[in-house]
């Protein structure tokens, strides 16, 4: 991959970094998708349709650098029971939008992430956010897409679709995943188990 | 569908459940038939005490939160005086359901269909159009209501049937784990409010029962997430732990970790961190209970499994859901401590990482119980064996059996209990 300049983040290079994102997690290539994540990442999937604090509310997935680490490290067992053998994935990603361009993050906010209030880069009812204050410093940009997964396993085949949110930075030249917020469709209904990557 | 299921039990004999279970097997069709799963619903949802909802859900009058008890599709609600009702959301015009919300704060319910109206205790108030009924505005008509409804520290249970023991009876010697947990706050006060995990599961309810309190697994299920983190669980659960299985009768069980715990001494181990990390609390907790903090921060939470649904992993609560004999769903949340900011966050962080579709250790259970499933419907060689422990249990100073940390004590309480349940009179 070339490396790319802030200014230069146009909608092409987005796509091609979330299809790449989603072709990793599809086939549970591990390491390439940690690689992917800033220091301070943010990894979520809400439970329930209602907008809540996950620090205080029961969320399917809220992981942060550190949590997502032990997530692919228990992975990578290969004695994560529900991931072994792993689930058969194939996603696509449409309706990509980019609703933030190049805003610049606050001041490093290291440690907060999962103690501090997360904001989640959609306002009920709404899509676009204002300016986003959080990170590890440098411009963010907030792409939303949606998205269709077949999974298949031997316990059947799940569809799973719903609403990501990411926020995408520019470190070293190359585009980086600082957050993304996964919204199923279903996320207030009863979930099948969810072990691997979404 | 309860219907037809009912009409199913109804033409066929009746299992012969004293054959089914013995006393150190069970048959595998206890998990597969759709018979046997009717009259689990007529002989245990529908009758003994079951677990249904937590009084911290509705704190205010009018509250109302919507609740399951297998199939059934209940209202918890709160009325003006403070009284816990559950109705059954079902309206007594042409059975529409009542109310779509998933909670709320109403004085009543206006059914959509054709605008009968109910108070929140289930008394209907009115209906559109008068004069179509005799009786000037009055129906003998109500909501159903769950007739028998009792809580414990906050915990919910219910009973469809009108007589029977207790809530006490039946909680029996469980009750003294619930209070455990309970005086974990410094208030004295458990509140289920961080909102909950809704688990689909394939596999039959009584898979997760039987595990909830089995301490042989844990070293296998989860060796992949206790290696990465190096988590000092799987000590409790091994062979050479000092920890017991206990059967607390009426079905209901636990693991008792107290004896690893008390071995080490150190306040806080069973949450595994340390007084230091959690100060304000320790203090509140000193400052509450005097001597006796010493003894409650080093034994903690408990892990009990209440017959049938209820289950108090030390720092979740669990509440599993039948739907049919091979489907059901599981609910978690995270418990949280009235007076206790410094260990709440620290439990929905925990509880997030461990329980649900995605967690950690429950994923991995989970897998288990689906794969249960599957192996039960293979036709040999028929049974589950359940003597692992049998010839060195003992009983306790309470008079109540138990087994070493990996004994199947529990399960064979389970058994007992279900046995006795589903043998009972219609
Ligand atoms: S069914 Fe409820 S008003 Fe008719
Ligand atoms: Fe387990």
């Amino acid at each position: 991959m070339t490396a790319v300049a802030v200014s230069e983040l146009d909608l092409r290079q987005i796509e091609q970094f979330l299809y790449r994102e989603a072709r990793y997690a599809d086939e549970h290539d591990y390491d390439a998708w940690e690689a992917l994540w800033t220091d301070d990442a943010l990894y979520w999937v809400p439970a329930g349709a209602d907008a809540v604090d996950p620090t205080s509310q029961m969320s399917v997935i809220y992981d942060n650098r550190s949590r997502i680490s032990t997530r692919l490290k228990q992975l990578r067992t290969g004695k994560r029971h529900s991931q072994s053998p792993p689930s058969s994935l194939r996603r696509v990603i449409s309706n990509v939008e980019v609703l933030s361009g190049e805003v610049l993050s606050g001041e490093v906010l290291s440690g907060e992430v999962l103690s501090g209030e997360v904001p989640d880069g959609q306002v009920p009812g709404g899509e676009v956010p204002g300016v986003e204050m959080r990170g590890g410093g440098g411009a963010e940009t907030i792409v939303g897409a949606n998205f269709m997964l077949a999974e298949s396993r031997a316990r059947g085949t799940e569809i799973w679709a719903g609403r990501t949110t990411y926020r995408l930075r520019v470190v070293d030249g190359e585009i980086r995943l600082a957050y993304k917020k996964v919204l199923l469709v279903n996320c207030d209904q009863p979930l099948p188990t969810l072990a691997f990557l979404i | 569908m309860t219907a037809t299921v009912r009409g199913t039990a109804a033409s066929m004999p009746r299992p012969d459940y004293a054959t089914l279970i013995q006393s150190d097997r069970v048959h595998g069709s206890l998990y597969t038939s759709e018979q046997i799963f009717a009259e689990e619903l007529e002989r245990i949802w529908y009758r003994t005490w079951v677990y249904i909802g937590h009084a911290s859900e509705v704190p205010e009058p009018g509250d109302y939160v919507r609740k399951s008890v297998g199939p059934q599709d209940l209202i918890m609600t709160r009325d003006r005086d403070g009284g816990l009702h559950v109705l059954l959301n079902r309206c007594a015009h042409r059975a529409n359901l009542v109310c779509e919300d998933a909670r709320g704060n109403s004085k009543s319910f206006r059914c959509p269909y054709h605008g009968w109206t109910y108070r929140n205790t289930g008394e209907l108030i009115g209906y559109p159009y008068r004069q179509g009924y005799e009786g000037n505005g009055k129906l003998d008509l109500a909501m159903g209501r769950v007739p028998r409804v009792d809580s414990y520290h906050g915990f919910v249970f219910g009973s469809f049937a009108a007589d029977g023991p207790t809530l006490a009876e039946h909680l029996g010697a469980a009750a003294g784990e619930i209070d455990r947990l309970a005086r974990l706050s410094p208030d004295g006060q458990v509140q289920l409010n961080a909102g909950w995990l809704k688990h689909r599961t394939r596999a039959n309810w009584k898979l997760l029962a039987e595990n909830e309190t089995d301490g042989y697994h844990p070293q296998f299920v989860h060796s992949s997430i206790f290696s990465v983190t190096g988590s000092p669980i799987a000590a409790l659960y091994s062979d050479k732990s000092s920890a017991v299985t206990r059967n607390l009768g009426n079905g209901h069980s636990e693991n008792d970790l107290r004896p690893e715990f008390r071995n080490f001494g150190e306040p806080m181990r069973w949450f595994g961190t340390t007084q230091a990390r959690v100060p304000d609390y320790v203090a509140r907790m000193r400052e509450v209970h005097g001597e006796a903090a010493e003894q409650i921060l080093v034994e903690g939470a408990p892990h009990v499994m209440i017959f049938p649904n209820l289950f108090i992993a030390e720092i979740q609560v669990f509440v599993i859901q039948p739907l049919s004999a091979g489907e059901c769903i599981q609910h978690s949340t995270a418990v949280q401590l009235k007076g206790a900011p410094e260990l709440n966050k620290r439990m929905v962080s925990q509880s997030i990482g461990s329980v649900g579709p995605a967690g950690m250790l429950l994923a991995d259970d989970t897998e288990m119980y689906e794969r249960n499933q599957r192996g039960v419907a293979m036709l040999q060689p028929e049974w589950l064996d359940l003597r692992r422990g049998l010839h060195r249990e003992r009983v306790d100073e309470r008079g109540l059996t138990i087994g070493t940390a990996t004994d199947e004590t529990a399960m064979r309480g389970f058994w007992s209990h279900y046995r006795t349940l589903m043998e009972a009179a219609a």
